[in-house]
């Protein structure tokens, strides 16, 4: 059963949302993907809206597919980049966004490498925010495009099996899955070597494995992560060779398992490390899949907290 | 809700429904060109009704009918105090250059109308776009629109509310009339 609208006025993260909200975003997002495979991808609901991209962290992916969502939805878009910005001269968090709500800017996409940083923003500024990734908190949309992806191919996720692979502690995307997954109902387990793997992350009602093929035989989705090596100052692997030996996912892996599985990525995917190239290309893989979906689920996010007032 | 007026009903409803479909038909005779579209929720329900009327009076097994849904070209989305929830839809065919009559079941102050016609121009560009309503609210009007096939002319305060019934949804064909919008 899904609300009618959202019950919160921001997205700063899957824990803060209900599985009415959920269900929500997932049947706008269905409607917005047809939209989006129209001859003219436009809709003017949000042509009053003016919408800042705040990236205080390098992305090509997310900023693009927000982007694109924001155009698709007809509204004003501003992009800040820290590197090109005032944030280099000292200024600090609140000042830049404070300046550019001055021009009336309706809502702010940021994504900031301290976690926090957009809840800290919400309890001071009037716009709609949402989180575009927070350190190595959350990154909500990316978590919601997953789901999203896996309800297209597997229908309601309550009971499914889902895995994730890879640097589980230095990743908001694990952590988001798993805040969403859990919440419709899924199985979750996280698989990867445990110096990657959060001490008490059991805590959050996931099982843990260190073996990539049993993991693989009984999950119905992998979701696999990069290996995160710009948030890893000391070592946790001994090198990207052992990782792919013990817990890279090649084709001769997934051929062996002999049934049906789905494989997914969030990108930018280290070819022949995490997945190997065949595999990512492979007919089990919705990689692809998901990065149209994340176009129209992030347009759904949009239109629903544009629309709360 | 209470109790509204009863316009029109049943039989009389029917006789509309039929004489909407002869109209039809004295101008696009067999609907090789020519398609249905239907404004979500109400212009749906009428539409299909009509096609399966026109199917069973000229005896052909299709005709061309489809879905639009207006919510996210609503021109009062951000001024609204109650949440909008999108209907599905589902236009599988090409609207290029045919002869697209658009459905609704009441045409009270044309702003879905002007809606549902920005939205049928992302998918194409018709031949002509004619529109067929059950009722005609005609003088709540805010935009020049008008209705090429109309079922009844109803003339009514502005804050009255005209509701049509279908029997496809469990309830009897009649078009009631509201003091107000409860």
């Amino acid at each position: 059963m899904s609300a009618s609208q959202l019950s919160t006025k921001h997205l700063l993260g899957i824990k803060y949302i209900t599985k009415e909200d959920i269900q929500l975003i997932f049947e706008t997002a269905d409607n917005f993907k047809e939209v989006i495979n129209r001859p003219i991808k436009k809709v003017p609901s949000l042509r009053d809206v003016t919408i800042a991209n705040l990236f205080f962290e390098n992305s090509t992916r997310t900023r693009i597919s927000f982007e694109l969502a924001e155009k698709r939805l007809s509204a004003d878009v501003v992009n800040f980049s820290a590197s090109s910005s005032s944030v280099k001269k000292g200024e600090t968090l609140l000042d830049t966004v404070n300046n550019i709500l001055s021009m009336k800017v309706d809502m702010v996409v940021m994504r900031h490498p301290a976690p926090g940083a957009p809840a800290f923003l919400a309890q001071h500024i009037d716009a709609n925010i949402i989180n575009a990734g927070d350190g190595t908190h959350e990154h909500p949309t990316q978590a919601l495009l997953d789901a999203f992806s896996m309800r297209e191919q597997l229908g309601d996720l309550k009971g499914k099996n889902i895995a994730i692979f890879g640097d589980i502690l230095h990743s908001r995307v694990a952590l988001s899955n798993i805040f969403c997954l859990k919440k419709l109902g899924a199985n979750v387990k996280v698989c990867g070597p445990p110096t990657l793997i959060p001490k008490y992350i059991k805590d959050l009602g996931v099982e843990v494995s260190y073996n990539v093929k049993e993991t693989l035989q009984w999950c119905d989705v992998a979701n696999v992560l990069r290996i995160q090596l710009e948030r890893q100052d000391i070592k946790y692997i001994p090198s990207i060779r052992e990782y792919t030996q013990y817990f890279g996912i090649n084709k001769a892996l997934v051929d062996s398992l002999n049934k049906k599985i789905i494989i997914m990525h969030p990108g930018p995917i280290n070819r022949g490390v995490e997945l190997s190239g065949d595999v990512a290309d492979s007919e089990h893989s919705i990689i692809l899949k998901q990065v149209e979906n994340g176009v129209a689920v992030r347009m759904a996010i949009l239109f629903l907290l544009a629309g709360k007032r | 809700m209470k109790k509204g007026k009863v316009i029109l009903e049943q039989e009389r409803f029917v006789l509309t429904i039929d004489r909407l479909c002869h109209q039809l038909i004295e101008d696009y005779d067999d609907f090789s060109d020519a398609c249905l579209i239907g404004i979500q929720l109400g212009g749906v329900l009428m539409a299909n009704r009509i096609q399966q009327r026109l199917m069973d009076i000229l005896g052909i097994k299709d005709i061309l009918y489809g879905k639009l849904d207006i919510t996210f070209y609503r021109d009062d989305f951000r001024t609204r105090t109650t949440p909008l929830k999108a209907n599905t839809t589902e236009i599988d065919f090409l609207v290029e250059d045919k002869n697209v009559i658009l459905v609704d079941d009441v045409l009270y102050t044309g702003r879905s109308v002007q809606a549902a016609l920005t939205a049928l121009q992302h998918y194409g560009r018709p031949k002509k776009v004619r529109l067929m309503t059950m009722v005609d609210r005609r003088f709540n009007r805010h935009l020049p629109i008008f209705s090429d096939y109309t079922g009844i002319r109803i003339d009514a305060l502005d804050e009255a509310y005209v509701k049509v019934e279908w029997a496809e949804e469990g309830a009897t064909d009649s078009i009631l009339l509201f003091a107000e919008k409860k």
